[in-house]
């Protein structure tokens, strides 16, 4: 399937992320200390081409911070990037142009993501002219096609000249993807990409992912969903309070979580089959701002099993023994 | 005689150009004290029309027909006048949103003294006391009853918006996408609050929702909604395992599981729309099981035994498998 | 129970949702005050214009005496210098026209430019521009025209340039929140994130976008501008070899008008000057106000019912 062996196209290494909490006039003379925002406390993954790799956790722990830091969207504050060998970490705007291309976002909300005074030709054109791809107009106009027609909306000529409030919002989120498709990337990162979709049309979204990734698109699919990364997904990634506390292939992490936090999780999440209500482990208040980061592992407040040890060591990801490429950071393993 | 019966609900919004959209057709329903019924359904579905129409609290430009029954007396049929005394006192909502529409300006605590005022359940010190309390059971130290709405995290103030709602001890509480916006973690902790309040408290939920999952975690029995009308109503055990409406089977089909085999599928098509006459069955062209009197004639929702009901030409065919 | 499921090309024909560009048009045709607006201004716009042709005298003619009353020949009497009224009103619009959207013109331009690149680019452009921006608008307009005059000279140019550095400032601003609002729009970010210059961004995505706005606020501007010429003029710091409206109110003024009770020198050009600003303020308003979804408040209207009678599909519906 890749050329380039088993390198991964996208391989990311202690990735730092702070955004500065505003300190106000007031704060700044007083000389209060900067405090931070930890979005992302460092990490580190890949994706492979033909991968789906979830990054799934609760609101705060750093996964679209991760995804907007990958595609250089944000600056890190310290970490490696590397996409497709290359070191893309400290790349400057001029240098990032070429990238650009091969690394699309798709966007949550497809009532927004689209300009609503372009028609979906000129939405889906738009990146050729920007990169100043496909030659001539009527070549151009033969990528649009395309493009259409890989995200299923047939035949093209139907929808070229219809504008964004003409069509559904499962139908919006399609022209949006083939806008991202027509560049040919190599990466896709989908921020949430189904979560503001109806229920009926959200499966055929997912399915025209998957496809891309069998042709060999890479993709890093950010959500909140267990059940839609459980099902979708290749990998999964669990995070908390902008660290990875679980890792690996989602059948293991699913089937055989280790993370107290990944368990937790998993046990409420509600499930189709009335007869299926496993005994759910409701974690008792909310996560704590990422300002204030717990002392030694992160979880150690809300964790079930946590010991007084858990206050003042935080665990690295190491691999679990169930023979897959399954990794967790807790030191009770 | 039920707790709450709604019979034959109907709604039209006015439409410019003198048209008209019949968001609700002939929805009803009924609940018993301490039982909880989903409405489930996509968006448009009229889900959140229905309830609004329970309530009398639609707009303007909308006219509501039917009975809604509350203990047997119609609390529509009289206008606003009727239907006042019984809003927030029998029957209280918890908004789409609720949790964002709070007073930003005004502490959690005082808009809760303000609805206790408003509705004479109590004034001054012995309604402080009141709202502390109130805060107390939906899990919110009633110390915070200070504290501004900003203070509070999404899923306290989805909590405080609960306990507005059971200011007046209602009989029945009406959730509207309750754990929409919320984390999953959250959402498991408010489910669990709504759960042992209606055991608690012996209140009937009426929870409208989307989220199939959520129904089936919470409640006895659901209706589906679909263009407007129920398609399909039974206990939630046989919804899934014994649909009876090609709808009921392909929304669960779409939804991820956790651990379920197989992957979920879309239903293709739009819902049809609902400022123009529908002929024949309003699922019909995304069914894959449709048929010739499925484009001719509208299903009528059928009683099918075991507290069962659908609305669907199939069932008609003995022993036909939906 | 497997399905194998394409989501078809299904298109729902939609009821069209008012696209923005069409709002202009769209409020003129709907709402009576800007058609009201619309029509008077194109009125006094198409007399200003035609005024070589339709004109019924010559400007400087004399042709009675010194503020001859109104006759049938003359329905608005005569000036001081003994030229018909009715002549010197329609050319005196066309300068007071031409003065109001010259200087609308350059407050548009320099005001749109800064409000886009503030609105834009935030930071500590934005810091730089809007504390220029607020120098501006403390500035005096008449001492400054004052000051003018008496340095380079009174005309027509300086009248316009004076104008319009002082009015922009009010379209900087509303232009600026504006192109704040519409940067955070996901479609824009979006574009950035493609690699799309900040060029082809404004020009493509925000410029379009504020249009019906900045549209709006130069129709209110002509207004302001409009008043402002007449109000210069009256104090004598425009132009004296040309005669704008509030130039006529000035000799009129000078004249001993009014104590001669020629109440026709004075009060035509002054109704015309404030019905064209009352134009350009209706058609502006309903503009603005079209733009403006949170004026409409039905939802804020106190609860009824309206009860249908019982429909019922049948005895098994339910």
């Amino acid at each position: 399937m890749s050329q380039n062996g088993n390198r991964p196209l996208i391989a990311v290494e202690d990735l730092v992320v702070r955004y500065p909490v505003a300190r106000g006039l007031g704060g700044m003379l007083a000389r209060r200390p900067q405090r931070f925002v930890h979005a992302v406390e460092g990490i580190s993954f890949s994706v492979k081409r033909g991968e789906l790799l979830a990054l799934v956790g609760e609101s705060g722990c750093g996964k679209t911070t991760t995804a907007q830091a990958v595609l250089r969207l944000v600056e890190p504050v310290s970490g490696r990037i590397e996409f497709d060998g290359g070191d893309i970490t400290t790349l400057q705007s001029r240098a990032l142009r070429p990238l650009r291309r091969r690394m699309q976002l798709i966007y949550q909300d497809p009532y927004e993501s689209l300009d609503p005074r372009l028609s979906v030709r000129a939405a889906v054109e738009e990146p050729l002219q920007i990169h100043g791809l496909g030659g001539s107009k009527t070549e151009r106009l033969e990528r649009v096609r395309e493009a259409l027609s890989v995200v299923e909306l047939n035949p093209p000529e139907l929808f070229l000249e219809r504008y964004p409030h003409e069509l559904s919002g499962g139908q919006r989120q399609r022209v949006a993807i083939a806008a991202s498709v027509v560049l040919g990337p190599d990466l896709l990162v989908a921020d949430e990409p189904v979560s503001m979709l109806d229920v009926s049309v959200r499966a055929g979204i997912l399915n025209l992912l998957d496809r891309l990734r069998e042709d060999g698109l890479g993709i890093l699919m950010i959500t909140h969903d267990l059940s839609t990364a459980a099902r979708f997904a290749d990998r999964i990634a669990v995070m908390y309070l902008g660290r990875i506390v679980e890792e690996g292939p989602a059948r293991s992490v699913v089937g055989n979580p280790q993370h107290p936090y990944t368990k937790a999780l998993l046990s409420v999440v509600p499930r189709r089959d009335p007869r299926e209500r496993s005994k759910r482990e409701i974690l008792s208040g909310e996560a704590p701002d990422a300002v204030r980061i717990p002392s030694g592992c992160r979880f150690h407040p809300r964790c079930p099993i946590a010991i007084a040890d858990c206050k003042r060591i935080d665990p690295a990801l190491e691999r679990v023994g169930d023979g897959a490429d399954h990794a967790a950071a807790c030191i009770r393993l | 005689m039920s707790l709450l019966t709604a019979e034959d609900l109907n709604v039209w919004f006015d439409l410019d150009g003198g048209r008209e959209l019949h968001a609700v057709q002939g929805v009803g329903f009924s609940l018993e004290p301490g039982e909880r019924l989903g409405l489930v359904g996509e968006s448009g579905c009229g889900k959140t029309t229905t309830v609004l129409g329970l309530l009398g609290l639609l707009p303007p430009s909308a006219s509501i027909s039917g009975r809604v029954l509350l203990n047997g007396v119609d609390i529509v049929a009289g206008g606003e006048e009727t239907m006042r005394p019984h809003r927030w006192v029998d029957l209280a909502i918890v908004f789409q949103g609720a949790m964002n529409a709070l007073n930003p300006v005004k502490t959690v605590g005082s808009q809760i003294v303000e609805v206790l005022e408003l509705h004479e359940r109590a004034r001054g010190r012995d309604a402080r006391a009141r709202t502390g309390e109130l805060l107390e059971s939906v899990g919110i130290p009633a110390n915070r009853a200070e504290r501004f709405p900003h203070e509070f995290s999404g899923g306290m103030r989805q909590r405080a918006a609960i306990a507005m709602a059971l200011a007046c001890s209602p009989s029945i509480l009406i959730a509207d996408e309750p754990t929409t916006a919320l984390d999953v973690m959250v959402q498991a902790q408010i489910l669990e609050l709504l759960d042992s309040l209606c055991r608690d408290f012996g209140l009937a939920l009426l929870l409208v929702t989307h989220d199939l999952p959520v129904v089936a975690e919470l409640c006895d029995r659901a209706a589906v909604m679909y263009a407007g009308e129920i398609v399909e109503h039974g206990p939630m055990d046989a919804l899934y395992h014994e649909p009876r409406h090609p709808y009921t089977r392909l929304l669960f089909a779409a939804t991820p599981d956790l651990h379920g085999e197989g992957v979920p599928a879309s239903i293709p098509g739009t819902p049809p729309r609902l400022d123009q006459p529908l002929v024949g069955c309003p699922f019909h062209t995304r069914c894959d099981r449709a048929f010739a009197r499925c484009t001719e004639e509208r299903p009528v929702l059928k009683e099918l035994g075991d507290d069962r009901s659908a609305a669907c030409h199939l069932n008609d065919v003995v022993a036909e498998v939906v | 129970m497997s399905v194998v499921l394409q989501e078809p090309a299904a298109l729902d024909d939609a009821v069209p949702v008012r696209s923005r560009r069409g709002i202009v048009w769209e409020t003129v045709k709907r709402r009576p005050s800007a058609l009201v607006g619309a029509g008077l201004l194109a009125l006094v716009i198409v007399g200003a214009v035609l005024a070589p042709v339709l004109a019924p005298y010559d400007l400087h003619e004399q042709v009675g005496p010194v503020f001859g009353r109104p006759s049938w020949s003359h329905p608005l009497g005569l000036d001081d210098g003994g030229i018909d009224m009715v002549t010197l009103l329609m050319w005196g619009a066309r300068i007071s026209l031409v003065v109001g959207f010259a200087a609308t013109f350059v407050s548009m331009v320099i005001g749109g430019a800064i409000g886009v690149t503030a609105g834009y680019f935030g930071g500590k452009v934005d810091t730089i521009l809007m504390r220029i921006t607020d120098y501006f608008l403390v500035i005096p307009d008449v001492p400054l025209m004052i000051i003018v005059a008496a340095i380079w000279g009174p005309s027509l140019f300086h009248i316009v340039i004076v104008i319009g550095i002082l009015l922009w400032t009010s379209t900087a601003r509303v232009i600026r929140a504006q192109v704040k609002s519409v940067r955070e729009r996901v479609y824009v970010k979006r574009a950035r994130s493609l690699g799309a210059s900040h060029m082809r961004v404004v020009l493509r995505h925000v410029l379009p976008q504020v249009a019906p706005l900045l549209i709006a606020n130069t129709v209110l501007t002509i207004a302001v501008a409009i008043f402002d010429e007449t109000a210069l003029a009256f104090l004598g710091l425009s132009d004296p070899s040309r005669i704008s409206l509030g130039k006529m109110i000035e000799n009129a003024f000078q004249r001993a008008a009014i104590s001669t009770g020629a109440w026709w020198a004075i009060v035509p050009p002054g109704v015309l000057v404030a019905v064209i600003i009352l134009a350009c303020s209706l058609l502006g308003g309903a503009i603005e106000d079209a733009l403006n979804p949170r004026l409409r408040v039905a939802h804020l209207s106190a609860r009824t019912f309206r009860l249908r009678p019982l429909v019922g599909r049948g005895p098994e519906a339910l």
